[in-house]
This record gives structure tokens, C-alpha cells and sequence, in this order.
């Protein structure tokens, strides 16, 4: 009887149609709401997740997300290198100073100050595309990312050697590099700590982060508990600073309400669209539903068909939402405003199962009406 | 006389409604179908014709002393048995035919034996091979909507017969039908329906059908008032 229920599915096209689209529109707009958030919350972690040599970043314990720093002590430093277990700390600094061209463009910069000796901090190898991250220490010498250039020097194409005013120090681009998208659209520039303080205006204590990598074999959580011990200080891993930094932009800001409002629109909407027009589809088939039971097809069976029905929507319309939704992520990948959001595959199987739920639910009502319905129904005209 | 019988209904009873709304369809009728005929159900509008042939088709559950059809007491049967019994036993042609839209007339004449778990390509096989007795073999791959009134109730009677029922029952075959397709359509039935371990009842209101009856019970308010037998004087054997 399966080929009865997909006849029946397909027989009435506009329905069969409207159906597929429901689904396949709001499985596209939750996979690009989800997933832009998604992107939008990693944004303001990519600073965190950038530095790859370090496992453990210090700060003051009132430290609430990576973007409002009170700065350390330099003698924080020295406690924290005492502390059983630490490998190495060096210093990150961390600042928004304004950073003008000399055609006159201006944007304020995510300006990271690294340790002057080891560099901790700086773009890896690969992420390098001119010069190297050597060259910082150069004098005067900044490494900038390539969508921060093309801020500052629009359709210029990339080169070595352009300088820039911070603070009324000129300083000179030694090498571009791609950085992950920080939160807002601010370019990043990588100094050296000694030049990047310099660089904004002068407070008592510059020293924002320390950078932390524990001995081996030592636990990244037992070394934060032993800083935190020792120090005074907060200490967290990488991952939790980024999730710390991720709740609050989501306890703080508009955003997962204005997103969430979105999901939640488009999952009402792709809900009732579809679940009403399965309803009405199925109840426009009450009669044909009617004579199958008179006939002799069981209740199991027919519930079997609805079922078959609401998957075959679920499964064609979730696939080309998905498409359509990849082909977004695809065009936008390549924007730089909009990069690093992708279609994440966590999202894909949420919202998979999110319409599952849905249109389940509406063929639900639907099977009920068929469960009750008499077969008796064919014999009045 | 000693007639071996299809349907054996003795005081049945059908109400609908609770209390004030409480409308008695049925009073205690008794009914006997034997094998080899085809009986027809006549009365006015609201007699109960339809209440009953749903009852006897065991598509709508009666209270009374017993409903027997083809030796099995149908009122005792419910949940999947009943359908079971349904799907192997009975035949139904409907007053507006009821085929699905979407599918050909072979594959709505095979619904019955798809329904019993047939693979789906003998099944409309078998179906297309019966439309083609039943003067239907140009038209097996035409949809309802491509079919006229008539050609749709000879696939609905294809349906009914497809799976060999011994018990056909018919609910207004003709009356969607003119004078001529309704002559068609009940000739198709006496020749194909009627043997002798087969029984056919059919409820009618159309009173040009009635030659074609071994047997007609008249009802009235719920009751069975006569039971006449009839020559077949029209039926081409």
C-alpha cells in the first residue's frame, strides 16, 4: 500500500507543492538563523580561539568576556610563573586603539600586544599570507588581517611596507594575515606588548591576559585551581573563557532574542503551514481513507500511510531547504562581512529533528481523524 | 425449503444519539440472504437500508440477537479480525464510487488485493485483466477524472470482485448513474455477482433496477416489512 499512500501524496500537486515548500522554507530559515547565530556567538570568541599556543588565559576575577579587560599587574605575571605546574606565561595585551591611514581612513583596531620574546599569540604559519611573524620584531612593526586591510586601504591590493597612525606613532605594516572574524567588523592588528601599549591611551597597569601552557602531563583544570590558588586571579581554559564569553553576549545583548524570535517564527509558521495543509490533505481524503478501512486496510496500515506521507514531505522538503540553505552559506562563505558563518552540521540535524517533531505532530491530528473515522462514512452519500 | 444463507441477521438494533437525540435506525429487523441471489434493500429515505448494510458489510457495530454473515457471527469480531474478515469476504461498490483520484482504474480494482499483501505489479495485472471482462480494456490506465460516470462504477465493481468475495454488498450502484449506464451497471453485476456461492445485496431507491432481483426486502422505520421474490426477467444469463 505503499505506493497507494505516495500516489495519494503526489495525486493533488498544489498541495503536494505546498507542502514541500512549508518545509523546505522553514527548514532554511531555522539552518540560516541557527547557524548565523551560531557564527555570530563564535565571532566573539575568535580572539580566545585564535591562540592556539596556550591552553590557560589568566585575568582579573571579575573578568566577565574577552572584550572588557581590567588590566593585571605586571607583577601578576611573575606570581603566575611561580605557580607548580606552569610550562610557561608570557603576557597578552589587549586594547582599541584608532588606527588611521594617511589618506585620512580611520577604523578603530583589535590591537594584541604579544610577548616581545616568544611571540605567543601571533597568527600561525599557515595563516600568514605576507611576510612572517618575525618580522614584528622589526621597530614600529604591526601584522595586520587581510579584511582589516582592505578596510583601511580599500581596493588597494595587499603589500608590505604601508604605514599607519596609532596614537601619534606611525607604525609600518610587516606582514597580512587572515584572523578569524572578530565580533563587530574591527581589523586586528598583532604588535609586539612593548609597542602595543604605546599604542593606546597610558593607564598605571597595561598587562590584560596572561597566557598560560601547563607542564605536560598536568591537567589544564588542576593548573587553573592551582592559579586561582595561588594568585588570586581567574584562570580558565581556552574553551571555557570562549563559552564564558559566549553567555554573556547571550545574557547581555538582543541577539538570541532577536534570533530566537526568528527560530520561533519559522518554526510556528513552518508548523501550521504544513501541518494545517497535511490536515486539510488528509481530510480532504477522509472518504478514500474511509472506503481503504471498509475495504479491509487496517488501522495500522493506514497510519503506516500518513506516516510514509508526512516523512516523504519531511525528508524532500528538509533536503532542498538544506540545499537552498547550503547554497547561502556557500555564496556568503565567501563575503567578508559575513565570513566564517557556515552551515553547521549540529544545526542541520536540530532543525532535522525540530521539523520531524513538527510535522509529526500535525500528521498526528491527522491520523487521529482517520483512527476515529467509520468506515460506515462510505455508505452516506 | 432448506437454503444455505449468506447473511442471517435476527433482531437487530441500531441506535445513534443519546437521550432527546436518540434516533432507533434499526428495530429488531431479522433478515436472511441465501447464496446464489442477489437481494435488494428498498424503502423510503431514513428506513435504515444504509444502517443496515453497514452492519451486515461489518462496517458499523449493531446490538440484537445476532449478525451472521457467511457462518461467522460478525458482531462478536472486532479490531483487526473484523477487517480480516472484511478484506478476505466482502465486496463493496459505493454510491459515489470512491476511487482514489490518484490512481489508474487497473490499480484502484486492485486496492483489495494490495490491501491483503499482494505485490503491487499481479495485483493491477489481475485487476486490468477482470476491467478487460468487464468491457473496461482500453481504459485501464485512465484516472477517475478521465472516466465517465458509468466507466467508474464498473472499476468500482472490478474492485469489489477483484479478491473473489463471496458476500458483494452495493449501496446505491445506479443512482449517480442515468437510466442506460445503471441497466449496464446492474447487468455486470447479476452476471458477475450472482453464484452459487455468492451472495450480493444491493440498497436501492431506483425502482427501474428491481427486475434484475431474486429478492426484495421492503423497509419501513427500522423494520423489514416484506420479503418478495422477484423474476429476473430482464438478466441476459
Amino acid at each position: 500500500m505503499n505506493f497507494v499512500a505516495l500516489r495519494m501524496l503526489t495525486g493533488d500537486r498544489a498541495k503536494y507543492i505546498g507542502l514541500i515548500f512549508a518545509i523546505a522554507f522553514s527548514t532554511f530559515l531555522l539552518e540560516n538563523q541557527s547557524s548565523i547565530f551560531a557564527g555570530i556567538m563564535k565571532r566573539t570568541t575568535n580572539q580566545i580561539l585564535d591562540v592556539t599556543d596556550a591552553d590557560i588565559w589568566v585575568m582579573d576575577k571579575k573578568t566577565l568576556y574577552v572584550d572588557e579587560v581590567k588590566a593585571l599587574t605586571d607583577n601578576d605575571l611573575y606570581r603566575v610563573r611561580g605557580v607548580p605546574g606552569v610550562l610557561w606565561a608570557v603576557q597578552l595585551f589587549k586594547g582599541q586603539p584608532r588606527a588611521k591611514a594617511l589618506d585620512g581612513t580611520y577604523r578603530v583596531v583589535i590591537m594584541l600586544g604579544l610577548d616581545d620574546a616568544s611571540l605567543v599569540g601571533a597568527p600561525t604559519r599557515d595563516k600568514m599570507l605576507l611576510g612572517t611573524v618575525d618580522d614584528l620584531r622589526q621597530p614600529d612593526a604591526v601584522i595586520i588581517d587581510r579584511v582589516g586591510y582592505s578596510f583601511l586601504f580599500p581596493r588597494q591590493p595587499l603589500a608590505l611596507g604601508r604605514t599607519l597612525e596609532l596614537n601619534d606613532h606611525l607604525v609600518r605594516i610587516v606582514g597580512i594575515a587572515e584572523a578569524s572574524a572578530p565580533w563587530g567588523t574591527f581589523p586586528v592588528m598583532f604588535s609586539r606588548y612593548s609597542q602595543a601599549i604605546k599604542f593606546v591611551g597610558r593607564e598605571r597597569n597595561q598587562l590584560s591576559f596572561v597566557l598560560v601552557k601547563p607542564q605536560p602531563g598536568l591537567a589544564v583544570q588542576e593548573l587553573c585551581a592551582r592559579i586561582e590558588e595561588h594568585t588570586g586571579l581567574r584562570a580558565v581554559s581556552s574553551i571555557d573563557f570562549a563559552w564564558q564569553t559566549v553567555r554573556y553576549y547571550i545574557r547581555n545583548t538582543g541577539i538570541p532574542v532577536n534570533f530566537g524570535i526568528t527560530i520561533g517564527i519559522a518554526l510556528i509558521v513552518g508548523a501550521v503551514v504544513a501541518g494545517q495543509t497535511f490536515y486539510i490533505f488528509t481530510m480532504e481524503n477522509l472518504k478514500q481513507f474511509g472506503a481503504l478501512k471498509a475495504i479491509g486496510v487496517t488501522n495500522t496500515r493506514i497510519v503506516g500511510m500518513i506516516l510514509l506521507q508526512a516523512l516523504t514531505v519531511v525528508a524532500i522538503g528538509y533536503a532542498l531547504g538544506s540545499g537552498i540553505a547550503g547554497v547561502f552559506f556557500t555564496i556568503t562563505l565567501r563575503n567578508d562581512p559575513t565570513r566564517g558563518m557556515v552551515l553547521l552540521w549540529q544545526n542541520m540535524l536540530g532543525v532535522a529533528g525540530a521539523i520531524s517533531m513538527a510535522v509529526f505532530l500535525a500528521s498526528l491530528l491527522s491520523i487521529r481523524r482517520v483512527l476515529v473515522l467509520e468506515p460506515a462514512v462510505v455508505f452516506r452519500g | 425449503m432448506n437454503m444455505r444463507l449468506a447473511v442471517a441477521c435476527r433482531a437487530v438494533e441500531k441506535d445513534f444519539g443519546r437521550g432527546a437525540t436518540r434516533i432507533q435506525a434499526l428495530r429488531g429487523v431479522d433478515l436472511h440472504v441465501p447464496f446464489g441471489e442477489l437481494t435488494m434493500l428498498v424503502g423510503p429515505s431514513g428506513c435504515g437500508k444504509t444502517t443496515l448494510l453497514s452492519v451486515i458489510a461489518g462496517v458499523l457495530h449493531a446490538t440484537g440477537d445476532e449478525v451472521k454473515i457467511l457462518d461467522e457471527r460478525v458482531d462478536g469480531l472486532s479490531g483487526d479480525r473484523l477487517v480480516q474478515f472484511r478484506r478476505q469476504n466482502l465486496g463493496f461498490v459505493f454510491q459515489q464510487f470512491n476511487l482514489l483520484p490518484a490512481l489508474t482504474a487497473a490499480e484502484n480494482a486492485a486496492v483489495p488485493l494490495l490491501a491483503a499483501g499482494l505485490p503491487r505489479k499481479p495485483s493491477v495485472a489481475r485487476a486490468a485483466a477482470l476491467l478487460e471482462r468487464l468491457g473496461m480494456g482500453d481504459r485501464v490506465r485512465a484516472y477517475p477524472a478521465q472516466l465517465s460516470g458509468g466507466q467508474q462504477q464498473r472499476v468500482a465493481l472490478a474492485r469489489a470482485l477483484v479478491h473473489d468475495p463471496r458476500l458483494i454488498v452495493c449501496d446505491e450502484p445506479t443512482s449517480a448513474l442515468d437510466a442506460e449506464m445503471g441497466q449496464q451497471v446492474m447487468e455486470l453485476l447479476a452476471a458477475h455477482a450472482v453464484h452459487p456461492d455468492r451472495a450480493t445485496i444491493v440498497v436501492t431507491h431506483d425502482n427501474r433496477v428491481f427486475p434484475f432481483a431474486d429478492r426484495i426486502a421492503r423497509m419501513e422505520d427500522g423494520h423489514i416489512v416484506s420479503v418478495t421474490a422477484e423474476l429476473k426477467e430482464h438478466v441476459q444469463p
